[in-house]
């Protein structure tokens, strides 16, 4: 029996998602991912003053406001010839790494695991615990994250004046020297964030966390609500569940002077080669855009305003070398090289995002106090501004979601072109020219579906695994 | 007091900024003082099916609406379809559904700049055809019309800000609740005057700089940034420098210019964002209540009585000559 399924308003995800779904004998034979939502980003930043993306760039997205600025001022340096001070790009890795660090938090405690407290699953040994642990909005793992990801801002808060939409991230550094206090301050907000984040999420240590090697460690972790998503995760085999293309990609996080924190390259049964930025296109044969497949560099962004078929999303399709790749903490810590990662990447499971995301949340703990620790009060922040010029330039940086890339021309003193391939633009593109399907359409291909279902709960499970960032997406 | 919170041409970042509330976390300042939610995005446990349901019952009636919290602008296009976005799952635009249970609602509330007047989604020769509810930038007669009044009597209640701060959003939810924002309220452009009522210099960490127009050159130098750097702290309102953000932040103590985000059209200022424009030298955009002339005759007086420890700091990266202590000098 084959049923068709629109599923959306998408919540619990960034943004508004529609998908549709074919069902043939309770699985999902194919999927479509829609963004529905058009505002049209680059197309007003045509003719603006250079600077002015780093005002309007970051309000492309409310929770990923930092990446967007940080590519921004990446794209900035790199089309006028100009580099972030050492300290300065220290600085600018802890406004975004803490962003990434609540993005995660959020992603899990709001967005992920509440699914698990739905009445579907009542009956199952774990149900009530994820009831009183993760009910939307009410439960008891919900206040400690909500109330230790607000004081992480306090970070963003005094070195970048505000989140989100700061201002602070320039092409030579940030606008804000802290002094010995602000350092301290900061040391201080981050351990009272981590006692949180160990207390709750892990039940002990980040470090051991971030020190698993193997999926059967990690299955045997014993604490916090890592122990009970394993329990979850084991009872409904999520890590058959929502397979990707288990090809990733990263460009690498958190430029500093002394090269990026993480390694940048290309995931494949196992090997990694060279991300090579030029082999970008994004294909618009499915998404209501006029023209032709391009570099972004060279693309342009014409909507149809007839939403002509065969098209069924705003969203272009990015491929690299011609193929979908996935994008996000998974592929960021495979494409680093840590063992647990690369177990999980080979998996590419619903499980694998999640565990691949906890992953982070653990190193990055360990990464911002050493950030913080090597704030240097006397050091310059940022340099003279770059004088502006014509030419070209592209700024690639990891956000939460993944990677993130601004491509800008300069003609003439203002912009003349301004392309963005953002993290979910990745995950949930449209299918190609060759009808190619984007990774979570993909992943969704043979989720099950109950009869009476009218939002399959295990395609919830897998649509949310990804942490899709829709106003990113089209922007 | 129930409400249904939809978000449509923006960013988010309402919700996000929201979510950072402090002293109790959201939740719990909201549902102490009665605010519960029919459904958020970001937040409820529905999805799908269910919030279509829960959709059809309050266009119909059949649930009655205490509040309608709209994030992000709406978008009209293309040729006013408002096809820019259909909400998913509908098959139906939100234009057209805000319009349908705007009228069902007790309160409407515009949560963010976007929503109230059309904000950053309308910048740049406005490619959407994006529009807040009540307002078309400066325009009265936005998607709603410009008479627009809710169940309640009130125009919609605009809490202008990109983002907006917590405490707006929280604090005005609070008062509707606890039924004490009327019309006297709210300022000529819909905003609560609990926060519209002050401007974003006061209290400003540069207003010593400012006395003295002692001015920040690049956005690296600690002194004030009317004269060079496009700062509109004097006329823009906000309590964001004696309410700070996230804990103890503001933009221009993140040594960033303040754009007038509360302010309808404040996306398309007509210059670089971070760039004063100047009339033969002189910064336009003054004070907006204050005789230009005194303005000018003060400013060159106390340039010309700058003391040395304020023009240095003004062109430094941070205090570089301390206060001298009395009886130290």
């Amino acid at each position: 029996m084959t049923r068709k399924l629109l599923v959306g308003p998408f919540n619990r995800v960034e943004g508004d998602l529609e998908i549709q779904l074919t069902v043939e004998d309770g699985r999902v034979s194919a999927a479509r991912a829609n963004s529905p939502l058009f505002r049209g980003f680059e197309m007003m930043l045509q003719g603006k003053p250079p600077s002015d993306a780093l005002t309007l760039t970051p309000r492309i997205c409310g929770i990923c406001s930092v990446s967007q600025s940080k590519a921004a001022a990446l794209a900035l340096g790199d089309a006028l010839g100009a580099w972030m001070l050492p300290q300065g790009a220290l600085a600018a890795a802890i406004l975004h790494g803490v962003e990434n660090l609540c993005d995660h938090l959020t992603h899990f405690a709001l967005f992920f695991m509440p699914d698990f407290a739905r009445p579907v699953y009542a009956g199952r040994g774990w149900h009530d615990r994820a009831v009183s642990r993760f009910t939307a909005t009410r439960g008891a793992a919900l206040r400690p994250i909500v109330e230790a990801r607000a004081q992480l801002f306090h970070i963003v808060g005094l070195l970048g004046g505000k989140w989100p939409h700061t201002l602070a991230i320039q092409p030579t550094g940030v606008t804000r020297a802290p002094d010995a206090r602000d350092r301290i301050r900061i040391q201080t907000t981050l351990r009272a964030a981590r006692r949180v984040i160990e207390r709750e999420l892990f039940g002990a240590a980040a470090e051991p966390f971030a020190a698993l090697q193997t999926v059967a460690a990690l299955e045997s972790w014993p604490g916090g609500d890592a122990a009970l998503f394993n329990e979850i995760s084991a009872d409904l085999r999520l890590d058959t569940l929502g397979v990707g293309p288990r090809r990733y990609l990263s460009c690498g996080a958190y430029p500093l002077d002394s090269g990026r924190v993480t390694a940048s390259g290309v995931w494949e049964n196992g090997a990694v080669s060279a991300f090579d930025p030029a082999a970008v296109q994004e294909d618009l044969s499915h998404a209501w855009m006029l023209g032709d497949a391009a570099h972004p560099a060279q693309g342009a962004t014409v909507p149809d305003e007839d939403m002509a078929g065969p098209a069924y999303s705003w969203c272009k399709a990015p491929r690299l070398a011609g193929r979908t790749v996935e994008v996000g903490a998974l592929a960021r810590q495979a494409v680093d090289g840590h063992p647990l990662a690369v177990a999980l990447a080979s998996e590419g499971s619903v499980r694998a995002r999640i565990g691949g995301r906890l992953l982070e949340v653990a190193r990055l703990l360990t990464w911002l106090d050493r950030w913080a620790a090597a704030l240097e009060p006397s050091a310059r922040f940022m340099g003279d501004a770059p004088a502006t010029a014509d030419g070209a330039g592209a700024g690639l940086v990891e956000a939460a979601r993944g990677t993130l890339g601004h491509w800008l021309r300069i003609e003439r003193g203002v912009i003349a072109s301004y392309q963005i391939v953002a993290p979910t633009t990745w995950n949930f593109s449209p299918r190609d020219a060759g009808g190619v399907p984007g990774p979570v359409e993909a992943a969704l291909v043979g989720c099950p579906v109950g009869d009476a279902e009218s939002t399959p709960v295990a395609v919830q499970h897998v649509v949310r695994s990804f942490d899709p960032c829709m106003v990113c997406t089209v922007h | 007091m129930n409400v249904l919170w939809l978000q449509s041409a923006g960013c988010g970042g309402c919700t996000m900024s929201l979510l950072c509330a402090e002293a109790p976390n959201v939740f719990d300042t909201l549902g102490d003082g009665g605010v519960s939610f029919l459904w958020h995005p970001s937040f409820s446990e529905a999805t799908g099916a269910e919030v279509l349901a829960l959709l059809g019952a309050l266009e119909s009636g059949e649930i009655p609406l205490d509040a309608l919290c709209f994030e992000g602008s709406v978008a009209t296009g293309p040729r006013g379809s408002g096809r820019y976005h259909m909400l998913a799952g509908s098959g139906r635009a939100m234009l057209d559904w805000v319009r349908a249970l705007a009228p069902r609602a007790r309160h409407v509330v515009a949560v963010g700049t976007c929503a109230a007047y059309g904000g950053v989604t309308a910048a740049g020769g406005n490619p959407t055809g994006a529009m807040g509810l009540q307002w078309d930038g400066r325009q009265k007669g936005g998607v709603l019309e410009g008479g627009f009044v809710s169940r309640a009597g009130l125009p919609v209640i605009n809490v202008a800000g990109c983002p907006t701060h917590p405490g707006w959003v929280t604090e005005t939810l609070l008062m509707l609740a606890d039924g004490t924002l009327g019309a006297q309220d709210l300022d000529g452009y819909g905003r609560p005057r609990f926060y519209a009522d002050h401007l974003v210099h006061h209290g400003c960490s540069k207003n010593e700089y400012y006395e003295y127009k002692a001015s920040a050159r690049a956005l690296c130098e600690i002194g004030c940034m009317m004269e060079h750097l496009g700062c509109v702290g004097t006329q823009a309102v906000g309590d964001c420098n004696t309410r700070p953000w996230n804990g103890q932040g503001s933009c221009t103590s993140g040594n960033y210019p303040c754009i007038a985000c509360t302010a309808p059209e404040f996306e398309e200022p007509g210059h670089a964002f971070t760039q004063t424009p100047t009339i033969a030298g002189i910064p336009v955009g003054l004070p907006s209540d204050m005789p230009k002339a005194w303005f000018m005759a003060l400013a060159s007086l106390s340039k010309a009585a700058t003391p040395k420890r304020i023009d240095v700091n003004a062109h430094s990266d941070r205090v570089r000559i301390a206060p001298a202590p009395r009886g130290q000098r």
